[in-house]
């Protein structure tokens, strides 16, 4: 779809939820993966793709003219998976692959493997380099498309962000939009604690970036904050998405700890209750 | 330097840097999908010379190499040729993993230039130099990786890298080299070892630099009635595998020679083949197990054992343990 429709808010709420219960499914059958990390960021997706924020087509996965995105916080792959399949870049039986071997549906993205992967990622702090040079392959192309690009906010401890966050300044990326979903938890636990990266709008001005608030789990709030950004000119912009590691699933948010692993069976018989309404 | 003077080898005015900057603009002029990114060292890899011709086609990322590479794979995601470009040491060393993910594993249409390779880039120091360049590279499969010997195969390995579609390396040293093949008609095919010396008494394995230093100890070879093949392997990966089994074959020894570490380099990588194929006595001139220091090029080389007497001697030894 070249430009998606606008969907009601209580309709993209519906789709995030059926987001989180593919992602349940997915890391569960896995026996691995990152529920946690993606629960946090699926208001934030699910606005791109289903919001009408996103110029795509999803057979014509390399349309020139589309617009990117880039899952840069790798390790929330079943996210970025649940929404391709759903906006029908692959086939919704594909995602129950997921971590199998000879399946295109690997741990972490991989690009030139499965269609919509637009950079490998999974080594954190590389995806906004990509977008940088998606802009400035746009700029050389004369196309106008914009560049998304999801950072996690322990990602942001990585030197390459603010390599790429400068360039972006640099070159005057307006076309760029990064989006932080900060849930204030990375691996080993609160990132207060571990690394500390406040001021954070603070750090994103001072490389010359336009920075946005959000509630990362607000669609209409998400929806207002990439409508804003797109009037933003001659410098990229961030929408800081405050968000909870976890969300949707209260035992995982109230447990950092399930950061890098898959709900048992159990568990996710628990959750899929809550995500369903029914417990 | 005095490579190539005993095998009789016409010095070459310019550096090999220099050739490749004219070589870069050449494919930058006939292919205008080519892009060019600079670690802010135009000005010592000669990629200088696209910014002045074409400035929209050239970004200086400054002093950052994971962008750089990071940049590049993006401009290579939207149709663009890149050329990523740096010192080996610096671009290699910083951005392994971006090289290894953005590039390798994406299998995307990149090129890498490690320029500075080797000892051999005047008197800065073994901070600067590149002497595992070709192990680093060798640890990403999906790469082609090549290491031009002379300025015409210098031209013709930059042609072949920016026609080539998926991820090549490409070697460059800072000093001149002489010529080896003539300019206009450099035999060069990716994969394809070349024959630059006949001989059917052993075989000196050559890239780079080390291709005029096999020659020249080949000349003195001669005189003692010993007469080495010499092969010029310009491609480290995919290697010649039938090249090197013929010359295992027909020569019965091996001697490789590089500017680069033992370990993990092209002579490495030429043993496992040649234990393969059709093992024979091997010896390895490299540096070995060591870092070097700042100096005058050639008094590196004599120092550290990279040298036509050095690959002689090896020569020797190989000869003498076929015979043995």
């Amino acid at each position: 779809m070249d430009a998606n429709p606008k969907t009601a808010v209580s309709e993209l709420n519906e789709i995030a939820r059926q987001m989180r219960l593919d992602i349940l499914e997915m890391t569960t059958q896995a026996g691995s993966g990152h529920p946690s990390s993606s629960f946090s960021a699926t208001e934030i997706v699910t606005a791109l793709y289903f919001g009408g924020v996103l110029c795509y087509r999803p057979d014509e996965p390399l349309w020139p003219e589309r617009d990117r995105f880039i899952m840069s916080k790798g390790h929330a792959a079943p996210l970025l998976y649940a929404a391709l399949a759903r906006a029908g870049y692959i086939e919704r039986d594909l995602i129950w692959t997921l971590r199998e071997v000879d399946s295109p549906v690997q741990g972490h993205p991989i690009q030139n493997v499965l269609p919509g992967v637009e950079a490998t990622t999974g080594s954190l702090g590389q995806g906004l380099s990509a977008g940088v040079g998606h802009v400035l392959g746009g700029r050389l192309n004369q196309l106008d498309y914009r560049v998304y690009v999801l950072l996690g906010d322990g990602e942001c401890e990585a030197g390459q962000v603010w390599e790429a966050a400068m360039a972006a300044a640099h070159f005057q990326a307006d076309n760029l939009v990064a989006i932080l979903d900060y849930n204030k938890f990375q691996e080993t636990g609160p990132i207060s604690r571990e690394m500390a990266l406040e001021p954070l709008v603070d750090k994103w001005r001072s490389f010359g970036w336009h920075v946005e608030e959000a509630d990362g789990h607000d669609v209409a709030d998400l929806l207002a904050k990439f409508a804003a950004v797109e009037a933003v000119k001659g410098q990229p912009s961030i929408i800081i998405a405050h968000t909870v590691k976890g969300k949707g699933v209260s035992f995982v948010e109230a447990d950092f700890t399930f950061h890098g692993r898959a709900l048992t069976p159990q568990q996710a018989e628990l959750a899929r209750e809550e995500l369903n309404g029914t417990r | 330097m005095e490579l190539g003077k005993q095998a009789g080898l016409k010095p070459y005015p310019q550096p090999l840097r220099n050739v490749f900057g004219e070589a870069l603009l050449n494919v930058a002029r006939d292919n205008e999908k080519v892009v060019v990114l600079d670690g802010d060292l135009g000005n010592s890899t000669k990629t200088e010379y696209v910014r002045q011709t074409f400035p929209d086609r050239f970004f200086n990322i400054g002093i950052a190499e994971s962008n750089l590479v990071g940049i590049g794979a993006g401009l290579a995601a939207c149709g663009f040729v890149p050329w990523i470009t740096s010192f080996s040491s610096f671009l290699l060393c910083n951005a392994y993993d971006q090289i290894r993910l953005a590039v390798a594993m994406s299998n995307i249409n990149a090129k890498v230039l490690g320029s500075h390779g080797g000892i051999t880039l005047g008197k800065d120091g073994p901070t600067q130099m590149g002497i595992e360049d070709l192990a680093l590279m060798g640890g990403l499969p999906t790469f082609v990786i090549l290491v031009p010997s002379d300025p015409a195969s210098m031209h013709a390995a930059v042609k072949a890298a920016t026609d080539y579609v998926g991820p090549v390396f490409l070697r460059s040293s800072r000093v001149a080299l002489p010529e080896i093949y003539p300019m206009d008609n450099c035999p060069f095919e990716i994969g394809k070892a070349n024959v630059v010396r006949q001989g059917s008494d052993l075989t000196i394995v050559a890239c780079g630099i080390m291709v005029a230093a096999a020659l020249d100890a080949a000349a003195v070879l001669a005189k003692e009635g010993i007469e080495a093949r010499v092969l010029d392997m310009h491609t480290i990966r995919p290697m010649d595998v039938d090249a090197l089994a013929a010359a295992a074959r027909e020569t019965g020894a091996i001697v490789t020679a590089e500017e680069h570490l033992l370990q993990g380099g092209m002579g490495s990588n030429v043993a496992r083949v040649v234990a393969e194929q059709h093992p024979v006595p091997m010896r390895f001139v490299g540096l070995a197990d060591t870092y070097t220091e700042s100096g005058d090029p050639d008094d590196l080389l004599r120092k550290y054992k990279l040298t036509a007497v050095d690959i002689a001697a090896a020569a020797r030894e190989a000869y003498a343990a076929k015979a043995g």
